[in-house]
């Protein structure tokens, strides 16, 4: 009994680690799909920021003025690179016009690309960045009692290592959702992004800016972009290290589809992707009785496969926001 | 989209506009290289007499360029139907796997001109039939293509894993592939081809296939503009609504144009699997699928474009594995960066140049038009 609870304490204290990165990056992808902005280069936003971060605190954290804040400067470096990105894409796909897949597309390759080279450029190290020392990253908080906690059964090791334990990212991660559910469904802002991106006329016949709308949507995808990458290289790890993103912007583009485009229920698609993820990790190499070993490509593979299936309408239907891919002409 | 902003000549639209994008792609990422220091003119340099300057050079740039060769006209094909298949990556892998199942049949009973093409078959069968259900997804159910295609590319990715570490791989080695093909299945490499230019052609891996790529760009030429069913697919990929109207059935044109599609980007496999390693193994793509979006982009979608996209794409990945290797500060993954601002400029800042271009060119059409 007492084994279990820690066992499964420790697969659920994993589950929320593995699925922050994805909570905010699909809550940066909601964002910009809400206002009718796809965005595949959500993955490519990841990557750089964590970049950005890693380099960022690698660089000052020896410097004895900025030394102590090198954890916030990367996550403000991370926050910046991954606006600028979604600026980026913006202009493309806002301003010019483009094909908004595309330019997610080159977002992801340029990213790949130049993390790579200019990680190689300045620290010479194949890509990586230096090792960060725990001053200069995101660590772990104890929650008050924890340790007081910790011998009580059940609700002991729960607190003590499910809820207590995480760093900072991680709780402002689970803010994130009802803030982001509160913006959406709460303010004036939220009502009109919802608007451009299912009705972008109407929204330009009541006199409001359907660009600098969009163009804030993504602003605020940017920011969460930032924090996933953040997370990822100065939370999570301690050092950027070459495609370290590996695919995550991509699940979490598909939690969004799965979540039907809603904040709460993208929470609870991460979690789930994220569970799915520790247990293929958790699984790895031991034998299920009954069913035998569980090929961990099939869990893997898992949350893809569910995504498609949702999509082609098996259960239930996601409707994508009405004006989502196509550029906003005016009427002339 | 053209019409707000005025009518260019011929030679302007399709020559000097994606001219102009390609260079500006090209002049950033010179920047690129400038910033991190490295002159760009020498960077050039290095990468043009990797690429061109020896017969092993060129074969292997001619030999990345049949891989894109067929990615790009992957990505083209659906294109031109309105689709954007960005799931060539997946359909390359599974596709190897077709090429491989037919490979290890044979290789030990027949002579090469029969495993070949039973490869290219299976690599086609299989390369379509990863991308028939996403096909069929978007035209019976409206399921996004983008997003099932990008998906399919991640399962592709966890079956093949799978099939090679569990099934395929031969009993008693650790890495997951399979066994090394027999001679049988070898494909004849293109020694005379370089030898009619005096070169020679060293351990480059170019073979066949780049005939094939080549025959492959001139049916897909046919196939858009000279058949019944390429006039339906540009129909439908200019407008949905007017090929609903004319009786183009959207199901049957979206599925079967998938199919192609799917099925040319498999047909690369047989270039890498057979012409190359000589037996299937994790993650033989690598990425090929992907430098057909920027091909497809950079060939403006047609053929001839495409083959010329190819051979640069092939230029810039042997030239550029040379130009890594000589300058320590630039890695491989310049190439990546490049491809990226290629799709930039060449595809999503398509436009950006054309107001300008509109306003030196736009009056001459006309002038010509009175002429006339």
């Amino acid at each position: 009994m007492e084994t279990t609870v820690t066992d499964l304490v420790l697969i659920l204290a994993s589950t929320v680690r593995l699925s922050v990165p994805l909570i905010f990056t699909a809550l940066a992808g909601l964002y910009a799909e809400r206002s009718g902005v796809f965005d595949i280069g959500l993955e490519g936003k990841m990557l750089f920021s964590a970049f950005a971060a890693a380099s960022m605190a690698a660089v000052v954290a020896q410097s004895p003025t900025f030394g102590p804040y090198a954890a916030w400067l990367g996550l403000a470096a991370a926050i910046a690179t991954s606006i600028l990105l979604s600026l980026l894409h913006g202009y493309a796909s806002i301003t010019q016009r483009g094909n908004q897949i595309i330019s997610g597309v080159a977002i992801n390759f340029i990213a790949s690309g130049l993390t790579i080279q200019l990680g190689n450029a300045w620290f010479g190290q194949g890509g990586r960045t230096p090792q960060l020392p725990n001053s200069a990253r995101f660590t772990e908080l104890t929650l008050p009692f924890a340790d007081a906690l910790r011998p009580v059964p059940i609700i002991g090791p729960i607190y003590a290592n499910l809820i207590s334990g995480h760093n900072i990212l991680v709780y402002i991660a689970f803010l994130a959702v009802p803030f982001t559910w509160w913006v959406l469904y709460r303010t004036r802002f939220g009502l009109r992004l919802r608007a451009v991106g299912e009705n972008p006329g109407a929204v330009d016949t009541a006199g409001i800016s359907v660009t600098w709308l969009r163009y804030r949507a993504l602003i605020c995808g940017g920011i969460l972009g930032g924090f996933a990458g953040t997370y990822l290289s100065i939370a999570q790890s301690a050092s950027f290290i070459r495609e370290m993103s590996a695919g995550k912007g991509f699940i979490a583009l598909a939690a969004l589809v799965f979540a039907k485009w809603r904040p709460v229920p993208v929470l609870f698609t991460c979690l789930l992707f994220g569970f799915l993820d520790a247990v293929a990790i958790r699984l790895q190499g031991t034998s299920i009785p009954g069913i035998g070993e569980v090929p961990v490509q099939f869990i893997q593979a898992l949350p893809y496969v569910l995504t498609v299936i949702l999509l082609a309408g098996f259960i239930g239907h996601a409707t994508p926001p009405k004006a989502g891919g196509v550029p906003y002409v005016k009427e002339r | 989209m053209s019409a707000p902003y005025g009518q260019l000549p011929r030679w302007v639209e399709f020559g000097l506009l994606p001219l102009v994008n390609v260079v500006v792609a090209f002049l950033v990422s010179g920047l690129v290289v400038l910033f991190i220091g490295v002159s760009p003119l020498e960077a050039v340099g290095y990468l043009i007499s990797g690429a061109l300057g020896s017969g092993e050079g060129l074969g292997f740039t001619l030999f990345y360029a049949t891989s894109f060769m067929f990615t790009g006209l992957a990505v083209a094909v659906a294109f031109h139907a309105g689709l954007f298949n960005i799931g060539g990556e997946g359909q390359v892998y599974v596709g190897g796997l077709g090429a491989a199942l037919a490979a290890l049949a044979l290789d030990r009973y027949a002579p090469w001109f029969v495993t070949v093409p039973a490869a290219c078959i299976g690599a086609f069968a299989f390369g379509a039939a990863w991308a028939f259900i996403p096909a069929w997804l978007q035209a019976k159910r409206g399921s996004h293509i983008v997003i099932t295609t990008i998906m399919f590319n991640f399962i592709a990715a966890a079956l093949m894993v799978y099939l090679l570490v569990n099934v395929m791989k031969q009993p008693g080695t650790m890495s997951p592939q399979t066994r090394l093909f027999d001679t049988g299945a070898a494909i004849p490499r293109l020694g005379w081809l370089m030898q009619l230019f005096g070169m020679k052609l060293g351990t480059a891996p170019l073979n066949l296939m780049f005939l094939v790529a080549l025959v492959a760009a001139l049916l897909v030429w046919v196939l858009i503009w000279r058949t019944r069913f390429g006039y339906e697919i540009r129909t439908m990929g200019t407008s949905r609504t007017a090929a609903t109207y004319a009786g183009i059935p959207y199901v049957r044109t979206v599925v079967i144009t998938m199919l192609i599609s799917g099925g040319l980007a498999g047909l690369m496999a047989v270039n890498v699997v057979l012409g190359d390693h000589g037996k299937l193994q994790i993650e033989f793509p690598s990425g090929a699928g992907f430098v057909g979006i920027a091909v497809a982009l950079m060939g403006r979608s047609h053929p001839a474009g495409i083959v010329i996209a190819a051979i640069l794409f092939g230029i810039l990945y042997q030239g550029g594995a040379e130009l890594a290797f000589w300058v320590p500060n630039i890695s491989r993954e310049m190439i990546i960066l490049i491809q990226g601002l290629v799709v930039l400029f060449a595809g999503a800042l398509e436009n950006m140049f054309r107001p300008a271009l509109v306003r030196l060119f736009a009056r001459r059409p006309q002038a010509a038009h009175k002429a006339a």
